[in-house]
């Protein structure tokens, strides 16, 4: 073992890159901040149940994309990439509008 | 045949070969469409649960002043569900523990990503620190979903007036607490529909768990340093915050809306 070569003592540690790392907290402050609001708003009284789904539903996408923009790094990948990953939601939207269609005529009780 | 030169095309495409168009390894892309393909899967689950609470109507007792009682007919309140924290007992305390997993998920979500940061840098001593905490905080949320289960499982004692089919014929009893075929808080499809989003949801917490104590133990013997780079890292992070992003939506459509 002693013409064992160990390349962890060769290699060269990087110093933390500061402002990357605040932005990271940055990122992570504002989806606690979006949740704390989603919480205030689920006992927000006053507050239509129509309106309140639709805000949720908003702000859920906002946290999505930033989990998937900063979190995941897709922000910063090539467009290709970027559009390879996000044209297939396609088939989602429209699953979504056939349920809500469809839905409608499975309702149980009236 | 050797005097006609080849003239290389002025044009190069770069999907041509030799190059990489999408600027990412092999692994990153394959786990990038794994995970597309798992949002399909998700998604699916999430619209099945759209789809048959809106078939049912919503059990607004507790509205405009009335009492909250629970109807095995009507499409359960969230908020009245899940109202329960550990140590803090016949208090209500509506959607405050899941409120804690999320926030807990986000977190080693978090430490996730400096993880990834501290591997770009070949700094392992900042990674294997990062990578501890993130295993930590799957750790915590697969415990706090053991609480919840359990809880929603025993149920909250009351006995509730269930319609069950019994030898071929339609008889009320009385039942407490969830499981597949019944449950005291809505429809039968109310927990089957918990039971199986939040479990299958669940399994991906804990396979994750599995695969960044697996990426936890190459730091630590050093197998990403000898290797030069830390990208295994980054494509569990990919994987981890996959999980934390589920359960954004999770959050959403199962306790909020």
């Amino acid at each position: 073992m002693a013409q064992h070569t160990d390349h962890s003592e060769e290699v060269q540690v990087v110093p933390a890159n500061k402002e990357k790392i605040a932005k990271i907290w940055k990122v992570a402050g504002l989806l606690a901040v979006v949740t704390a609001i989603e919480f205030a708003i689920a006992f927000a009284p006053f507050i239509g149940r129509e309106v309140k789904v639709a805000v949720f539903i908003g702000l859920t996408i906002v946290k999505a994309f930033y989990i998937v923009a900063e979190f995941m790094h897709l922000g910063h990948e090539v467009k290709s990439l970027i559009w390879s990953i996000l044209i297939p939601f396609i088939f989602i939207v429209w699953f979504i509008i056939a349920m809500l269609y469809q839905g409608d005529n499975l309702y149980m009780w009236g | 045949m050797s005097t006609s030169a080849t003239v290389a095309p002025a044009t190069k495409s770069i999907w041509g070969g030799g190059e990489a168009p999408l600027k990412a390894t092999y692994g990153k892309l394959m786990m990038w469409f794994f995970l597309l393909s798992d949002a399909f899967t998700f998604s699916g689950l999430l619209i099945t649960y759209g789809l048959i609470r809106f078939t049912f109507p919503s059990n607004d007792s507790g509205l405009n002043g009335g009492e909250f009682a629970w109807d095995t007919t009507k499409w359960p309140v969230p908020e009245e569900v899940f109202e329960a924290v550990p140590f803090l007992h016949n208090m209500e305390l509506p959607l405050v523990f899941v409120g804690i997993m999320t926030f807990i998920l986000i977190l080693s979500s978090v430490t996730m990503v400096l993880a990834v940061e501290a591997g770009e840098r070949m700094d392992k001593k900042a990674a294997q620190k990062w990578m501890l905490w993130t295993l930590l905080g799957g750790i915590a949320f697969l415990s706090c979903q053991a609480w919840e289960w359990s809880h929603f499982i025993t149920g909250t004692g009351e006995e509730v007036d269930f319609w069950a089919v019994i030898n071929g014929k339609a008889e009320m009893i009385k039942v407490t607490g969830a499981s597949l075929p019944y449950n005291q808080y809505g429809p039968p499809a109310f927990a089957d529909l918990f039971f199986f989003i939040t479990g299958f949801h669940g399994f991906h917490v804990f396979s994750g768990v599995v695969i960044n104590f697996i990426i936890f133990y190459n730091i630590v013997v050093g197998t990403y340093q000898r290797r030069g780079h830390y990208e295994m890292v980054e494509k569990a992070g990919l994987y981890w915050h996959f999980v934390d992003l589920v359960w954004v939506f999770v959050f959403t459509f199962f306790y909020l809306v």
